[in-house]
């Protein structure tokens, strides 16, 4: 067990290491997000009107863009994987005394303090874009982000285990999250969409992080908001129930569980 | 505390755990193997290295050096066989093995975008090194390694003979009982390769430790106190780098005289020795020329003009017992693939 307790902190600390000293991917890791809200918001605010009452199109999508950003840089972390077998510094992790499982909770675990970073640097910047932001907000934010980047590095490290090569990662994760993200009611409330979309994007367990976080933006909101109609723009209808905060952070935290566990007997595996 | 105490106390505990530990072997391999789909890498091989030994592995490329490495560092599994590593099953105790060993590979396992210290630390850390110890060890090895005044620079920006030092110190920085070295100075230009090796033997004395490594270099494998010739997957000799030479006779010894045919005579009457004579000049095999020489000029009647002798190198002793050399190896391989490039049919799918 303590074996497990200091791979998880190695392999963090180098994680955040690497990151720390990469200045290219601290920028990047800022700007797209950045970059994506101008664009959408700016392109968008004029020919969208008010979602509901006292939500406008672009702080509906900020909190979309925040769990969109997060989710894309979390899958990505399991890049270091590949990376780390590329440039052979994975056999010095592989022949150390460190158990498997304290190194793919380590690299979970650097990826979602990462994206714990850049979500509360998209936090600061919020105001610049209209959307209001209080201390209840980030704290109520933290938790989940962390639930939602430690699950979806689970997801790119599974897929990361098994790849040889940067570029085969990078074209398949590319393949599975730009439908990922972009049915994940980013930028359209999921409920009022055509039916087949509607099956889609409930299925697709990106849908529930990205909604709630924007139940945490959204909050404050929460009394004007038609709850009650057919099409409310947050909560996930599945069945005709719709999902609470706790109850979207539960799904994608137990299949966050699931691809994590799966990500370490997939290392196991390699010796 | 001293650096002997803390080796002390490192080292008891294994020592009362192990009694095979005691002068004993620290290495065993008892009928190795290692298959890759219907490729026989290693062929049931058999070896025991002795504590504080310098064991080489000699052979050319994809004779089984590595795959033999790989499985002592519980890095592959074996196929058949199994081996034992300071005393710990290589399969049933992998995590004991690695904590009692160093491992420096054939290709770069550094991250090359941290700075030396930060690559140590992460190795520090990873084995678990006391917070006590640990800046002074990193401290005294990367000055035995001479790259104290670099260490805080980023490994990409070291030459590949600094990387291979750095990576050597880092293999030591949890006190490890065995050190591998897997093609230590592959690589390198012969100045370098020197230095490093300067630096191994220097660390074996210092440290007690050790230290197995494979090479296909011939002046590499004369420094090892014992070494295993493998080709095609099995060991084909294993012994004392001299003991192998002088398997073949001994050194070789040409000398010139007025008379070759009586100095022939005069040889082998005395010493017993059995040569041949091509013209003026004499050959013979003899253990020591470097001694036997003087000792006959001493007393020789006959008139001597050239005097010369040549050593059987370990690629001598390879040529005899495998039928090929290490270097031709290669030079054959080269002509294979020169002759499947060029045969019509290949040369078809190439265009």
């Amino acid at each position: 067990m303590s074996g497990t307790v200091r791979g998880i902190w190695v392999i963090a600390y180098r994680e955040l290491l690497r990151f720390a000293r990469e200045r290219t991917r601290i920028a990047s890791s800022l700007l797209m997000p950045i970059i994506f809200m101008i664009v959408f918001s700016e392109g968008l605010k004029r020919q969208i009107g008010a979602l509901a009452a006292g939500v406008d199109f672009v702080k509906f999508m900020y909190p979309g863009i925040v769990a969109m950003s997060v989710s894309i840089n979390a899958i990505f972390s399991g890049l270091s994987v590949v990376w780390d077998r590329e440039i052979g510094f994975l056999k010095e992790v592989l022949v150390s005394p460190l158990n498997r499982s304290g190194v793919v909770l380590g690299k979970a675990l650097g990826a979602a303090v990462i994206a714990l970073f850049q979500s509360l640097v998209m936090l600061a910047l919020a105001p610049f874009f209209g959307v209001p932001v209080t201390l209840e907000i980030v704290l109520k934010l933290i938790p989940i982000v962390f639930v939602l980047s430690l699950s979806l590095a689970g997801f790119g490290l599974l897929i990361g285990s098994r790849m040889r090569s940067q570029q085969s990662f990078q074209l398949l994760v590319q393949m599975v999250v730009f439908p990922l993200t972009f049915l994940a009611g980013v930028f359209f409330p999921v409920n009022n969409v055509p039916r087949w979309m509607e099956i889609v994007s409930k299925l697709n367990p990106l849908t529930y992080g990205v909604d709630a976080i924007r139940r945490i933006f959204l909050a404050g909101e929460v009394p004007r908001l038609p709850l009650g109609s057919s099409h409310p723009i947050i909560g996930v209808i599945v069945f005709g129930h719709t999902t609470t905060t706790l109850e979207d952070v539960a799904l994608v935290g137990v299949l966050g569980a699931a691809l994590l566990i799966g990500a370490i007997f997939s290392f196991n595996r390699q010796v | 505390m001293t650096k002997e105490a803390v080796n002390e106390q490192r080292s008891d505990p294994m020592r009362e755990k192990d009694a095979s530990r005691a002068g004993g072997p620290v290495i065993v391999a008892t009928r190795l193997a290692r298959n890759f789909g219907r490729t026989k890498a290693v062929k049931d091989v058999s070896f025991a290295v002795e504590e504080g030994e310098v064991f080489g592995f000699l052979g050319p490329n994809g004779a089984g050096k590595t795959t033999t490495i790989s499985m002592l560092c519980t890095l592959l599994k074996p196929s058949a066989g199994q081996a034992s590593v300071a005393g710990h099953d290589v399969v049933g105790r992998r995590a004991e093995v690695r904590r009692s060993i160093g491992l420096v590979f054939q290709d770069p396992t550094l991250d090359e975008y941290l700075t030396a210290i930060q690559n140590l630390r992460f190795h520090a850390y990873a084995y678990g090194v006391p917070r006590r110890t640990r800046d002074k060890r990193i401290r005294e090895l990367l000055t035995l390694m001479e790259l104290w005044d670099r260490r805080n620079s980023s490994v990409r920006e070291y030459s590949g003979g600094m990387k291979r030092r750095l990576e050597i110190a880092r293999g030591l920085l949890h006190h490890p009982h065995i050190l591998f070295l897997d093609e230590p100075t592959l690589g390198l230009d012969p100045q370098t390769r020197h230095r490093i090796w300067r630096y191994v033997l220097d660390l074996r004395r210092r440290e007690g430790l050790t230290i197995f490594l494979t090479t296909h270099y011939m002046d590499e494998a004369e420094n090892c106190d014992r070494i295993a010739i493998i080709d095609q997957g099995e060991i084909v000799a294993l012994d004392r780098p001299d003991v192998l030479k002088n398997s073949l006779g001994g050194d070789l010894v040409t000398l010139r005289t007025d008379n070759g045919a009586a100095a022939l005579e005069e040889i082998s009457n005395r010493y017993g020795l059995t040569g041949s004579v091509e013209d003026d000049t004499v050959s013979f095999s003899v253990p020591r020329a470097e001694e036997f020489l003087p000792e006959l000029m001493r007393t020789f009647p006959l008139r001597v003009l050239a005097a010369g002798v040549s050593r059987p190198t370990l690629d001598d002793v390879f040529l005899a017992l495998t039928g090929h050399s290490i270097r031709d190896d290669r030079a054959d391989n080269n002509e294979k693939l020169r002759r499947f490039v060029s045969t019509p049919g290949m040369k078809a799918q190439i265009h």
